[in-house]
């Protein structure tokens, strides 16, 4: 068999992606159709549910900002070779950051109340991913391990918090007392018509922010540079004088600290108070976002973009046609993430070889392109 | 200031539902809580409810089962801004979700179960679980010799306690040195649809005695019942009525009748000429808690049972015995 040449820049960022997605959901339109519904209707539900109006675009940004979040959390640690798949305990303690810093401030000002939750976000997010990768860099425990554990660990810590010390008096279910009116951070909608009633907030621009951070972190800092040293070769890394307990424990902490957002998101932005599982599996939301978007903030925004349209499609879904609802959704991202990480390789061949078939190769080209590859 | 956010809000919301859908169906709506739509308790009557009334009436209305506590305001707001009318929602969990949101809806009437809610468009149903389940105590009392009695919850909170401290009352008015065993499935609302937790927590009850277990648990209520039907001794179910489901082992139910309340609300709330807002009490009265009997357990209650048990319940519809309401100061003094 000939050596097949890899694919242009833009057909290995975009179309394979794009086609990945149309395999996952035409699957998806099977198993729609063997439910006994149209498939079509279904699809139209989601695009309109998503995107239809404000009210659903407002919506589907409210999702996506906590998936560029978590999908950037996990991005930011497979640079560094660490699969931090503790997303939702970092984002759930997280919030217990919020909540304690906005009850505190409540009577002073958003405007105060807002940075001040930021940074506890931060904090606390950052310390529960500290743990584990302090226990990888230091005493060689997998972080794969220690974070999905730490998952189960925050949740019992906030449902004790939730329900001992956090919850008020004449109240049952467990949730936190409500941030008093002058602590809130406003919605969009409260400025642009179009986004009211919408949960949509002013955290959406933190995720802008942290895309365009993230990216600079990673390609235009030493600390970048050292990252992704580490994550291509760890004894290379090693070798150049490059601290590996020290980078894995700085890159889990800052990756905890950049799944807290989900918390300032949802506490500040949106529920206005501490609720049980708020989170809602916005962090294992986040690796596929991450895996779909390749690790790269362009990518990680619209793989953000599509699973928080996914998510309130799917929402609207059970409204439009009774008999389907979010589980359907949850087959379709499924798919996604099957037809994207897993099985990525499904179409690469045949499309590399018809990139071939459409420009033929120059001899020289592919002999000096053979010769380099021998050598190294 | 007040007035403009108001008005604000209503202009908003016109447009919202025009945006939406464009159908403007006053189908009245229901959303189930956390527990499921088929628990086989709770939430199943109020399934049953609106069937009933579907059936009655012609009718059609629009559910929805919860995934979990975060989206309970998207799913209200849906409903609301699609112009369902009247929104019936189960559950205490929507307290705090449902005061703003019902001030944004002033047209949409909204009709909670379990919760107070205090707003001019807002019905409030609660039930006497207390003197219900007294009820159910007594007669777990005069089944059993064992002087033991388990009592088996879902979410431990107030409302359940409300449960468990009429189920004592009930018991200790039979047999006055009874011991109760008290136990809750857990503290989050995943405690209403956890079987196999509430089965353990059986099987513990039994090895300490128990002969009758009272399980005020919603989904998770059904690993007590067949527990308790496995080891060949008697269980009490809730809301719905569940001697069907082990004839033999379930010595009754303490019945919730969440199905009338819901086809009352889907009948006469949703038109503001019927709608009675403010805080509606359920109880003895018209048989909307009590114990069950129908062919299932008829051979497990003597006659002497049930003559005892009307006896307790014309004491205390005549005030003559007063059950204690936990809620009323969160203590059970027994």
């Amino acid at each position: 068999m000939s050596a097949l040449r890899p694919l242009p820049r833009w057909a290995d960022l975009a179309l394979l992606p794009v086609l990945n997605l149309l395999l996952a959901v035409l699957v998806s339109g099977l198993v729609v159709l063997m439910i006994g519904q149209n498939p079509l209707t279904a699809i139209w539900a989601i695009i309109t549910g998503a995107f239809g109006n404000g009210y659903n675009i407002g919506y589907t940004l409210y999702y996506a900002t906590n998936f560029v979040f978590t999908g950037l959390a996990v991005a930011l640690a497979a640079h560094g070779g660490l699969f931090n798949i503790g997303g939702n305990g970092q984002a759930y303690v997280a919030g217990l950051g919020v909540i304690l810093v906005a009850l505190a401030l409540q009577d002073t000002h958003w405007l105060i109340v807002a940075p001040a939750a930021l940074v506890a976000a931060a904090v606390f997010g950052g310390a529960w991913a500290f743990i584990p990768g302090y226990l990888q860099a230091k005493r060689g425990s997998h972080v794969v391990i220690t974070t999905i554990m730490f998952n189960f660990i925050a949740a019992a810590l906030m449902i004790y918090m939730l329900n001992r010390v956090l919850k008020p008096a004449g109240v049952s279910g467990p949730e936190s007392a409500m941030i008093a009116e002058t602590g809130r951070m406003p919605k969009i909608g409260s400025f642009f018509a179009p986004f009211n009633y919408t949960p949509v907030n002013l955290s959406i621009f933190i995720a802008l922010l942290a895309l365009v951070g993230v990216y600079f972190l990673i390609w235009r800092t030493k600390f970048g540079y050292a990252l992704r040293a580490m994550g291509q070769n760890p004894t290379a890394a090693r070798y150049a004088g490059i601290s590996n307990s020290k980078m894995i424990i700085i890159t889990m902490t800052l990756s905890g600290a950049l799944a807290g957002m989900v918390a300032f998101n949802e506490v500040l932005g949106v529920q206005n108070r501490l609720v049980l599982d708020f989170v809602a599996d916005a962090g294992f939301v986040g690796i596929a976002v991450a895996l779909m978007g390749r690790n790269h903030p362009i990518g990680i925004g619209l793989a953000a973009l599509l699973f928080g349209a996914l998510y309130q499609g799917g929402n609207e879904l059970q409204y439009v046609i009774s008999g389907l609802d979010r589980t359907v959704v949850v087959i379709i991202q499924a798919l996604v993430i099957l037809f994207t990480g897993a099985m990525e390789g499904l179409f690469r061949p045949g499309l590399q070889r018809t990139f071939m078939l459409f420009s033929p190769e120059q001899k020289a080209e592919a002999v000096s392109r053979e010769t380099v590859g021998k050598e190294s | 200031m007040k007035f403009s956010t108001f008005t604000k809000a209503i202009t908003g919301g016109i447009a919202l539902s025009a945006l939406l859908t464009g159908a403007a169906l006053a189908e009245p709506a229901l959303i189930y809580d956390l527990g499921g739509k088929f628990d086989k308790s709770f939430n199943e009557a109020a399934y049953n409810g609106a069937e009933a009334w579907k059936k009655q009436t012609g009718g059609n209305y629009q559910d929805l089962e919860l995934q979990n506590d975060a989206q309970r305001e998207q799913a209200l707001r849906r409903f609301a801004s699609q112009g369902a009318n009247p929104i019936v929602m189960m559950s205490f969990m929507w307290e705090s979700v449902l005061a703003p949101l019902a001030a944004e809806f002033p047209d949409t009437n909204f009709v909670v179960i379990d919760a107070v809610v205090d707003a001019p468009n807002v019905q409030s149903i609660r039930f006497d679980e207390h003197t219900g389940s007294f009820l159910v105590g007594a007669l777990a009392a005069m089944k059993s010799d064992s002087g033991t009695y388990g009592f088996i919850g879902g979410m431990d909170v107030p409302l359940i306690h409300r449960f468990y401290c009429g189920y004592a009352q009930g018991v200790k008015a039979v047999k006055a040195d009874a011991k109760l065993i008290e136990n809750y499935t857990g503290t989050t609302p995943a405690a209403w649809n956890d079987p196999v937790t509430a089965g353990e927590l059986a099987k513990a009850a039994i090895d300490s005695g128990a002969e009758v277990i009272f399980a005020a648990a919603g989904g998770s209520g059904l690993g007590v019942l067949q527990t308790m039907a496995d080891a060949g001794k008697y269980s009490i179910g809730v809301d719905s009525n569940q001697n069907y489901l082990h004839p033999g082992s379930v010595l009754t139910s303490m019945e919730k009748r969440v199905d009338n309340a819901v086809i009352e609300a889907f009948t006469n709330a949703g038109d503001d000429a019927t709608f009675k807002p403010g805080k509606i009490n359920l109880g003895l009265q018209g048989d909307f808690v009590g114990y069950a009997l129908d062919e299932y357990n008829k051979d497990l209650l003597t006659a002497d049972m049930i003559s005892q048990v009307e006896a307790l319940k014309a004491k205390i519809l005549s005030g003559e015995i007063q059950v204690h309401d936990y809620e009323t100061d969160s203590s059970c003094p027994l």
